[in-house]
């Protein structure tokens, strides 16, 4: 499956250029290329950076205003750099019957997220909330990057984040 | 499917001269009657036993996992790798197969085995650790424990206490028509879909002309399964007489609706079936490209069909001169960047142009005037997964379900409270009742059924009282539901009915694309106005307001989101007004769900002392009396809820 490589947050401009020039030889220059192009770079850059949005509006030939607006218009579409973790908080009607708006709450406060922030301090995780992720029957449930957790409560949820976060010290010790 | 070599698609031998750039017309056909086109007691024999072992495994034994998004979220991935493991240790000659959902998602992940002389087997919740005792119990001849029977063999050891799966409540009440094959074939497998009948609804129309394809469609009946439940064959011969070229076919995959998951279902479990339908319907209308267009949340639908389309241009079924027939056509997936408002066809057509999906003003109709401009078909996953079967199996059989107006199945999804959630296809005109009661089971033990809600954030709430009503088109609108895309999410007592109202409107708030006045600030309104009554804060002149705007919304907006979006106030307020009132009057929830309304207690039982809520809360109002025991002021308390949040024990209630 493509989705299943994380992509690698990376503000290196020559990555950048190189992730928009790869995007643009693979879907063209037509107008209807954009939305996979912005799919595209955000797979490999893990958001769209201004610089890159900047040179698919020089290949394309549409004002950068416009791309700003197709990018701010749909929700798979980051504008500022992510957490290492994405966790998506469903918030379809089931998940929300079921509990999820309480889950949402406990999470920003066990991740020490402020309300009006979405990634928390460390670096490790951004929470979004999403509309129906489809799961609708296994409620309430969240998704860890590529990982589905259904029927889960506060309890799943702190053995989930204490997972990823035993994790990212065994894959990164020195940061710790 | 991995295949040792041969696959049924491929050739025979080199009398076969099928190919893509080569297309044989008996290509479909031939794949399960032939040889046809020359006489070989070898390559009968080769198909014959291909045929078996798709359908019954190699040796005879075949494991299929549900590998649906919803098993997958529950473990699937771990079931089928043990059992791999399992066969690979056993030294057993055995297929293990992915399937897709079947709509027991209750039950998930699901196990299904199958051994020549012994039942199919269907085992439920089934995890990793248990995968080695459900495989040497069943192949030992004992299948206690076993969730459902396919079939009975009369051998195995405690049969006769398993039921046969068409007889459990789940099913009894289901057609299985056009989910036939959810959770029996492989949906990565082309070769799976023939061997149960694929693709032969395309033969059919092929051989035909496209005015009979438009005919035998308008003798089912069948109506748009999207939505609105426009008559699908109208929609197709208005595009194939409107001019302009090339015409284009669009299949509505972006589904999102809360709570409605029958496509992902559907194509996650059948692309082929979808596929299918999409091509039949560009022969009819005489398209000659197009697009599925798929939800960015439902990344295993988009990948699963993308393999489907790549399969089957393969194998000549899409592409140029289809079956030989002369007919040229192709596909593209395109994955949607998410946004609700592109369910709304003139949304979508945009956001496939690459810019944002803002709907435009109908007339002129997509049939006419739709994709770049030119006369575009667009149907839904569902429609086309109709399409194909009707085309293979016939309309009049279709006929024979369904009522006077609504002809056929439709697949509802059922979730929230009830006992038993999934997706399940019954006859149109089923009553609602019947859908919860017999088919979900009710509501979950301790709880009280108090509404159904259907059509998504589009639809409306029904009570008890009015469970009576037939599920089709005009019965439902009648009441003040939709069909919609057929989600019923089943309410309790625990659930407040002004904040279900609330959350329906922050969706579609939230969801409204902007451009009209109606439906940007109306649902603005229709929000800052529940949020009133649900802080306490409410008049009745507030339920005025909320009727008000609502039916000018429902008038004045551009498209039908706006026009839908008030539905679950308006029918909450037709059905539930005495629970508005209990908010603005006596300042209560009867739910005791809306936070303002209720009071915190700590009981005092299960409380161990720690005092973790009496930090957390920031303005003090949790206090440790004399006696040692933590108390929540309620005339200081903001009702924020994080004592709750924190406390290890559950010991703070609402009151």
């Amino acid at each position: 499956m493509q989705h299943a490589v994380k992509p690698q947050v990376v503000e290196d401009t020559r990555f950048i250029y190189e992730a928009v020039e790869d995007a643009v030889r693979r879907y063209g220059r037509s107008r209807k290329a954009l939305i996979p192009i912005l799919q595209s770079i955000q797979a490999k850059i893990g958001y769209l950076p201004r610089i890159g949005l900047e040179k698919v509006s020089n290949h394309l030939d549409i004002p950068l205003s416009t791309i700003y607006g197709v990018a701010t218009f749909y929700h798979q579409f980051i504008l500022e750099p992510p957490g290492m973790h994405i966790i998506q908080i469903c918030m379809g009607t089931a998940c929300y019957i079921r509990g999820n708006s309480d889950n949402y709450r406990f999470l920003l406060n066990l991740l020490g997220i402020e309300s009006n922030k979405r990634t928390s301090k460390d670096g490790l995780f951004t929470v979004l909330r999403v509309r129906c992720l489809g799961c609708c029957s296994l409620a309430p449930v969240i998704k860890v990057d590529d990982g589905v957790y259904g029927r889960v409560d506060f309890n799943e949820i702190r053995r989930i984040i204490s997972f990823y976060r035993s994790k990212a010290k065994t894959d990164n010790p020195s940061s710790g | 499917m991995e295949h040792d070599g041969w696959s049924l698609m491929d050739r025979c031998c080199d009398l076969c001269r099928h190919s893509a750039e080569t297309p044989c017309r008996n290509y479909v056909s031939c794949r399960i009657d032939g040889p046809l086109c020359h006489d070989d007691k070898d390559c009968k024999e080769k198909r014959m036993r291909r045929i078996y072992e798709v359908r019954n495994g190699r040796g005879g034994l075949k494991i299929s996992i549900g590998m649906g998004s919803c098993g997958l979220a529950v473990g699937a991935r771990d079931v089928y790798h043990a059992a791999l493991k399992y066969i690979e240790e056993e030294g057993l000659d055995a297929s293990v197969t992915p399937v897709g959902c079947m709509g027991l998602c209750y039950m998930e992940p699901l196990l299904e085995v199958h051994r020549d002389g012994l039942p199919s087997t269907i085992y439920g919740r089934v995890t990793a650790e248990s995968v080695d005792d459900i495989l040497d119990t069943y192949l030992s001849g004992d299948i206690r424990g076993a969730f459902a029977l396919r079939d009975r063999a009369g051998v195995a050891r405690g049969e006769s206490e398993i039921p046969l799966l068409e007889d459990i409540d789940f099913f009894k009440y289901q057609v299985r028509w056009v989910t036939r094959n959810c959770g029996v074939v492989n949906p990565e497998s082309i070769e799976d879909y023939i061997v149960y009948g694929g693709y032969l609804g395309l033969a059919k129309a092929l051989e035909s002309t496209p005015e009979d394809v438009i005919e035998t469609i308008r003798k089912s009946g069948l109506r748009g399964r999207g939505g609105a439940g426009f008559p699908t064959w109208l929609k197709w011969s208005i595009c194939r007489r409107a001019e302009g070229q090339p015409k284009y076919v669009v299949c509505n995959a972006d589904e999102g609706d809360p709570g409605a998951f029958m496509n992902r279902m559907l194509a996650e479990a059948d692309p082929h079936r979808v596929l299918e339908g999409l091509i039949i319907a560009a022969y009819a209308i005489g398209a000659s490209y197009g697009y599925i267009f798929v939800r960015a949340e439902k990344p295993l639908m988009a990948d699963r069909l993308e393999k489907a389309v790549e399969d089957a241009r393969r194998y000549g079924l899409l592409g140029h001169d289809i079956l030989g027939s002369g007919f040229s056509f192709d596909v593209d997936v395109v994955r949607s960047a998410g946004a609700f408002v592109c369910g709304e066809e003139t949304a979508m057509l945009a956001a496939i142009e690459g810019g944002r999906a803002m709907p435009r003003q109908r007339p002129p109709y997509p049939a006419t005037y739709g994709l770049f401009g030119k006369p575009t078909v667009i149907n839904n996953v569902e429609t086309l997964a109709h399409v194909a079967t009707i085309m293979s199996d016939g309309w009049e059989k279709f006929t024979s379900y369904g009522t006077e107006k609504s002809k056929g199945t439709k697949v509802f999804c059922i979730t929230g409270s009830a006992t038993r959630t999934g997706a399940v296809e019954v006859p149109i005109g089923i009553t609602v009742r019947e859908l919860v009661f017999k088919v979900a089971g009710g509501v979950r033990k301790g709880r009280r059924f108090k509404a159904v809600q259907i059509g998504g954030p589009s639809g409306g709430c029904l009570p008890e009282a009015m469970l009576d009503l037939p599920m089709d088109y005009e019965s439902l609108i009648s009441a003040g539901a939709i069909m919609g895309s057929g989600g019923l999410i089943v309410i309790d007592d625990g659930s407040c009915i002004v904040d279900v109202a609330r959350f329906f409107t922050s969706f579609t708030m939230a969801e409204s694309c902007g451009k009209c006045i109606p439906c940007r600030i109306g649902s603005k309104i229709l929000y800052d106005t529940l949020t009133r009554i649900i802080d306490g804060e409410g008049s009745e002149e507030d339920l005025k307001i909320l009727e008000e705007v609502g039916m000018f919304m429902k008038n004045a907006s551009l498209c039908a989101l706006g026009q839908t979006a008030p539905n679950p106030i308006l029918s909450t307020l037709r059905y539930f007004r005495d629970e508005y009132e209990a908010h603005i009057k006596e300042k209560r929830c009867p739910a005791r769900v809306c936070s303002k309304l209720v009071n915190y207690v700590i009981d005092e039982g299960i409380c161990v002392r720690c005092g973790l809520c009496a930090k957390q809360c920031p303005v003090q109002a949790i206090v440790r009396g004399d006696d040692g025991a933590y108390r929540v002021d309620p005339s200081i308390c903001v009702r924020c809820g994080q004592c709750m949040l924190v406390c290890p024990r559950e010991a703070i209630v609402k009151r």
